[in-house]
């Protein structure tokens, strides 16, 4: 390719073909406990493009969050291949090709709000008039401008979720992935941050990856479903989700979302998520 | 008002629950001074062929010279004299034995304590050490201190090294143990997923160390410092019985002892709690400030 942009991460989507940003081929991964061999994944294929939002679903065991860790190079897999930005998932690590949002906030509790955005910036080694800058950026960006001098303690479940976003943004990574962020904040708190997450996602253009096990939350946010199945880890099946780039709450009411969200308990019913062994 | 709310409060929360116990003790105490020393009394009193009444016989148990338990007035009296009537540098001040002891317990303190935390860093860095050395670590705490420290003394006064270095080595010895435990399970203390967090950034070992591991040690390091600087205070106490009696608070102990002048000992004793006491308290306000850096939870 010869896309020589003068800004490095120009976004040319609306006219050039879609750039394949993660490639997964026949992926497995299996954990050896002390109870014998886990088929954690089992022959993942996987194609994500630069911009989309995909979320992963499943119930406990399908292997969403090991499918997101192998992707962020936080699991090795044991057989199969992946390329993450062309390259290896650790090569892809190594270059900070993504930022990553855990299921808690882990904010380090003795670094302010401030002090925790700029936490990768100093390990990557930026100025710190730069790091200054891109602190105010990020947390006006998640709509928590003036909270930068605040300690984490100081701030509710779904604020230091929004700053431990603003942790992942800060590096200005093509990629973010999420791994149950909302799971663990009430239901009114999650609605709201999945419009701004929402609107984020719309803002930066950023490829998302995201673990959930809500339907609603999955259908609400996503442009691709990956529904999984658990024991051995496998995917379902892979359900196209656009309900448009303006979407608010509302459209949970709408025929269209209640259209996939059936499609995605209908799939999750087939990948026997609902059965009574696996609950 | 808000002052006074929180002097109040100290009051409430420090000064009352502490006064009662003091006074609990020294009550005790006295019950006890009387007790142990009244059979010397009714010796006394029978030797003389002359009876005594219990209100005198009480009198005296606490007015002896050398008495089994000297009562807290006269370990009172005893550490008034020899702190502000006698000149500092004088042999029979205790502020001058008590500085000797305290100067070695401080540099043996800082050596255990950064022996300590150097030990924990290898530790936590290196399976092999992880293997290799903590047996080692933990025997050496199994051999009793009053068996080494003499041939520490001796051994290095072979060598001509001699005052203050040997007894703080006996301080190191004691001390790096705490630090080194604790200071293990402070630097493994940060959470996976923080750890992963540094992994996603792709942080290097030094890196995680300063921006991670360090700062979660925190609360790990203090606690086992207050723990290290008391037992430094003992090292230093024990390092000084087999020089001779030449100079410190052991040293005062050992005279004490030798002449059975119980209340020099007991003020002696005396002297050494108090000072561990302000070195503890010392390090609990260096870790309050630290604390209030580290924006900790009030």
């Amino acid at each position: 390719m010869t896309v020589v942009a003068l800004r490095p991460k120009a976004k040319i989507m609306a006219d050039a073909a879609p750039k394949n940003v993660i490639d997964v081929k026949d992926l497995s991964l299996v954990f050896q406990t002390n109870d014998g061999p886990v088929n954690a994944l089992s022959n993942i294929d996987l194609a994500v493009n630069s911009g989309e939002f995909v979320s992963f679903i499943g119930p406990s065991g399908c292997g969403k969050t090991t499918l997101l860790r192998v992707i962020a190079d936080l699991e090795q897999p044991t057989s199969g291949s992946i390329s993450v930005n062309g390259m290896t998932p650790s090569q892809a690590r190594e270059k900070r090709a993504y930022g990553y949002v855990f299921q808690a906030a882990a904010l380090y509790p003795w670094r302010t709000i401030g002090g925790n955005i700029s936490l990768p910036l100093e390990v990557m080694g930026i100025p710190k008039e730069e790091r200054k800058a891109r602190i105010a950026k990020n947390l006006e960006l998640v709509n928590l401008a003036g909270f930068d001098k605040k300690f984490p303690w100081q701030l509710s479940g779904g604020m230091q979720q929004r700053a431990s976003i603003a942790r992942a943004l800060s590096f200005d990574p093509d990629m973010l992935l999420m791994d149950e962020p909302f799971g663990a904040l009430d239901e009114i708190v999650r609605d709201h941050l999945n419009e701004q997450l929402l609107k984020l996602w719309a803002k930066t253009q950023k490829t998302v990856i995201f673990v959930t096990h809500s339907i609603p939350e999955a259908v609400f946010l996503s442009t691709k479903i990956v529904v999984m199945s658990p024991r051995p880890g496998r995917i379902h099946e892979i359900i196209d989700c656009n309900l448009g780039s303006e979407r608010t709450l509302d459209i949970r009411e709408t025929p269209e979302f209640l259209e996939i969200a059936h499609r995605v308990r209908e799939g999750l019913r087939h990948g026997h998520s609902y059965d009574e062994a696996h609950l | 008002m808000k002052e006074r709310q929180g002097l109040a409060a100290v009051l409430h929360d420090r000064v009352i629950p502490v006064g009662t116990i003091l006074l609990v003790i020294i009550a005790l105490w006295y019950v006890f001074a009387i007790i142990l020393n009244a059979p010397f009394e009714r010796d006394q009193a029978a030797r003389a062929n002359t009876t005594i009444s219990t209100s005198q016989l009480v009198a005296n148990t606490m007015a002896q010279e050398r008495p089994v338990l000297p009562a807290p007035h006269q370990v009172a009296a005893e550490i008034r004299k020899t702190v502000f009537d006698i000149a500092p540098t004088s042999k029979r001040s205790l502020i001058y034995h008590g500085g000797v002891t305290l100067s070695s317990t401080l540099l043996g303190f800082a050596f255990g304590t950064l022996l300590g935390i150097l030990l924990a860093i290898a530790i936590v860095h290196s399976r092999t050490l992880d293997k290799s050395l903590m047996p080692w670590i933990i025997t050496s705490q199994t051999v009793p201190i009053l068996a080494i420290a003499p041939m520490i003394i001796v051994v290095l006064n072979a060598v001509n090294i001699t005052g203050l270095l040997p007894k703080a080595m006996i301080s190191t010895y004691l001390s790096f143990f705490p630090v080194a435990v604790g200071m293990v399970k402070g630097l493994r203390s940060p959470e996976i997923m923080h750890l992963d967090l540094m992994r996603t950034y792709n942080a290097s070992k030094a890196q995680i160390f300063w921006k991670l591991r360090w700062p979660a040690s925190m609360p790990y390091l203090f606690t086992s410092m207050k723990i290290a600087v008391a037992i430094s205070l003992v090292g230093a106490i024990v390092g000084e019985l087999p020089t001779g009696a030449v100079a410190g608070i052991g040293a005062r102990l050992l005279a004490g002892s030798y002449y059975g002048q119980t209340v020099q000992i007991w003020a002696a004793l005396i002297a050494a709690a108090l000072m561990a006491a302000v070195l503890v308290s010392l390090i609990g306000v260096i870790s309050t400030l630290v604390n209030r850096r580290m924006g900790v939870r009030p």
